[in-house]
């Protein structure tokens, strides 16, 4: 059970400002239902360049929706140049707070507002331009590392708690600690994403995991009347159906762990784990 | 505060309330009997006596013979130690099957068997259908001569859905590979005779069956091999050391017995509530899908997704009405990914998200069934009204 303040119960429970606005001067659409939450803000700007109206809608837990309900009301009435300014953690305070797991709502909130307001200004959004970090939650470092500095994070655990990253599979541990001590250097932090390796996608590694068993695995398994097929990869498991000659053959599991493992850990991931489906 | 007399408890397999009559065999162990059951004085030695009974109500329940019985503190200490108890009796061998939908006290232990022995070992994860269910042909071929041991669960505890074990167990016998079976959420529910069965270890959890949190029993199949987890007194025949948790142990007892007796109104009485609901729940709310085979499955336990939505959002909802449920969405467990178990069946993710659990028990009422049925359907409106999904996809 999460402890939630009242003003969170109440936002949840009666929240404020539900729907979307007709003709509204900006729409900001962050996350997604695979992620498990999601926001969509409508804002309207008059000439003035306050915010008129605000309305929301939200996919997710009550802290989602509490975050986005407060949201609404602190934008009503607003300048669009304090909107700009204002950061995750105002939408934290005005709830009278979140528990830590669920910081990550407020940053929703915020990220919704930037992209709501980009949308109205025409400006591109640089928050999405960074580098991928974590594939589960699709996090780039850009965001993470303003999340370390805006919220002076410490721990792999408060980054993901601000962002999510890092709380699926887990393989970005690595990348985050890197950015968290690069990020705590501000004099030598190198500008995001330049220098450092790509990280391979989902994808990429499926299609280089195909490439290693069409192009090396195979011939060496045909040349002794087996065959082997790519069934599926989930995270670092792969699973592979071995045919022919060493469907039956006892030392398959040999074959399996010393040939097709150690040729795709040196070829495509040095994690990968490779298991027979039977 | 929640006061236990306003709420309507849909939750038990999470944990369930003592039995009355549970609570009333264990007190004089708390208030009066204190003695060591180990100790030489009468005093002591009919605390013994008491032990020994509850030994005899537990192997009843289970078909099984008392000095197949080793009481332990919970499921999780059972699982841990039937399971590693394997892999020392056979150090020579190195594969270790299981299924993708184990209860993390299995999951987290095959995951990390490395951790804990120091030695490799390969796991074959069995995958499940989209109804839950295994398929028992794949089972029987991922065996090999390298398989020390089976852990595959009885009963799901987040769907229901009923593993085969007891075929899966004869046919790992046949290979001579030891079976255990994490039953926590099987035992009191349906019928089990082990007697007749071919498994060598058997989990089971007290809470889960009106008896205290804390204690639980391992089921060692007579002439199975077995190396403690906890060495230590001569305690359970030498095969867990530590003072017994008397009063927990009697109370386990007498729930079993309970349980048996129960065990025609749980498949009865209980299951037709479970059917009503889960009907009523399917029939009044759009876009709303029932996880887990509708058959094979325990009585109690309906898993239902209401696409669109988000599950703490919808138990909250509940909360504010005092109905306790359950649900795999990321945001209840804090792991921020839904539940492994949904995920196993490939249920999307606009469904696993919002998925909730309702479990019952002989305590539950026809009333409380229908006020459930009354107010759901508004919740998953209102929450629908505020999701971005809703509009489009209804």
């Amino acid at each position: 059970m999460w402890d939630y303040t009242e003003k969170v119960q109440d936002h949840f429970i009666n929240p404020r400002n539900v729907g979307e606005i007709e003709g509204a001067d900006g729409v900001g659409n962050v996350g997604s239902i695979a992620c498990g939450d999601a926001l969509r803000l409508t804002i309207k700007v008059d000439e003035n360049q306050v915010i008129t109206d605000a309305k929301f809608k939200t996919f997710g837990c009550a802290s989602a929706i509490a975050s986005s309900s407060v949201l609404t009301e602190m934008l009503k009435g607003m300048k669009l140049e304090d909107a700009q300014k204002l950061t995750n953690d105002d939408i934290a305070q005005a709830l009278g707070g979140l528990p830590k797991e669920k910081m990550h709502c407020s940053v929703m909130g915020r990220e919704a507002l930037e992209a709501a307001i980009a949308n109205y200004t025409g400006a591109i959004l640089p928050m999405a331009q960074g580098e991928v970090v974590c594939e589960c939650f699709g996090v780039t470092d850009l965001e993470i590392i303003r999340a370390i500095r805006e919220n002076s994070l410490t721990s792999v655990e408060e980054i993901t708690n601000y962002t999510k990253a890092g709380g699926g599979c887990g393989k970005c541990e690595g990348k985050l600690r890197q950015l968290l001590a690069e990020s705590s250097e501000p004099a030598t932090a190198a500008p995001a994403g330049s220098a450092r390796p790509r990280r391979m996608t989902t994808l990429e590694k499926i299609k280089k995991i195909e490439e290693v068993i069409e192009r090396e695995i195979k011939p060496g398994l045909k040349k002794d009347g087996g065959d082997i097929e790519l069934v599926d990869v989930d995270g670092d498991f792969v699973t592979v159906s071995l045919r022919g000659a060493c469907a039956n053959c006892y030392s398959s599991r040999t074959t399996l762990k010393e040939y097709v493992e150690k040729k795709l850990r040196e070829q495509v991931l040095d994690t990968l784990v490779v298991e027979e489906d039977r | 505060m929640a006061a236990p007399d306003q709420i309507i408890y849909m939750d038990n397999n999470a944990t369930t309330r003592i039995a009355p009559e549970v609570l009333e065999a264990m007190m004089p162990y708390l208030r009066d009997y204190y003695g060591n059951p180990s100790s030489m004085h009468t005093f002591g030695g009919q605390v013994g006596r008491a032990v020994a009974l509850a030994r005899e109500q537990v192997a009843a329940l289970l078909g099984a013979d008392p000095g197949e019985i080793v009481f332990t503190s919970c499921g999780t200490e059972s699982d841990s130690t039937a399971i590693l108890s394997a892999l020392q009796t056979y150090p020579e061998k190195n594969h270790v099957v299981t299924t993708r939908v184990e209860h993390p006290a299995v999951k987290n232990l095959c995951d990390n068997l490395e951790l804990f022995t120091g030695r490799k070992y390969h796991t074959t994860r069995l995958h499940v259908h989209s109804d839950g269910t295994l398929d028992v042909q794949r089972f029987r071929d991922s065996l090999t001569d390298e398989t020390v041991i089976v852990s595959a669960m009885w009963a799901n505890n987040e769907t229901g859905v009923i593993f085969p074990v007891e075929e899966m167990a004869r046919i790992a016998r046949e290979r001579g590979i030891l079976f255990h079976t994490d039953a926590v959420q099987a035992v009191g529910k349906i019928p089990l005779n082990l007697r007749d069965s071919a498994i060598d270890f058997l989990s089971l959890s007290g809470h889960k069956l009106h008896a205290p949190k804390g204690v639980g029993v391992l089921y060692v199949r007579k002439g199975t091999p077995f190396v403690p987890f906890m060495n230590g007194g001569h305690q359970e025949r030498g095969r867990r050391g530590g003072t017994e948790n008397v009063a927990s142990i009697i109370g386990l007892g007498r729930a079993c017995e309970l349980a048996a007796a129960k065990m025609e109104e749980e498949n009865t009485r209980v299951r037709a509530l479970r059917d009503k609901l889960e009907q009523g729940l399917l029939t009044s709310v759009p876009k709303a899908l029932l996880n887990g085979h509708p058959q094979e499955r325990l009585p109690n336990t309906a898993n239902i997704s209401f696409e669109y939505v988000e599950g703490e959002a919808i138990l909250l909802h509940m909360n504010q009405l005092n109905i306790c449920a359950s649900s795999g969405s990321a945001c209840t467990s804090g792991s921020l990914e839904p539940s492994h178990v949904l995920r196993a069946m490939g249920v999307p993710f606009t469904a696993a998200h919002g998925s909730i659990r309702f479990s019952l028990s002989v305590y539950n009422t026809e009333e409380e069934i229908d006020f459930v049925l009354a107010h759901m359907p508004p919740i998953i409106e209102k929450l629908r009204a505020l999701s971005p999904f809703w509009e489009e996809n209804k």
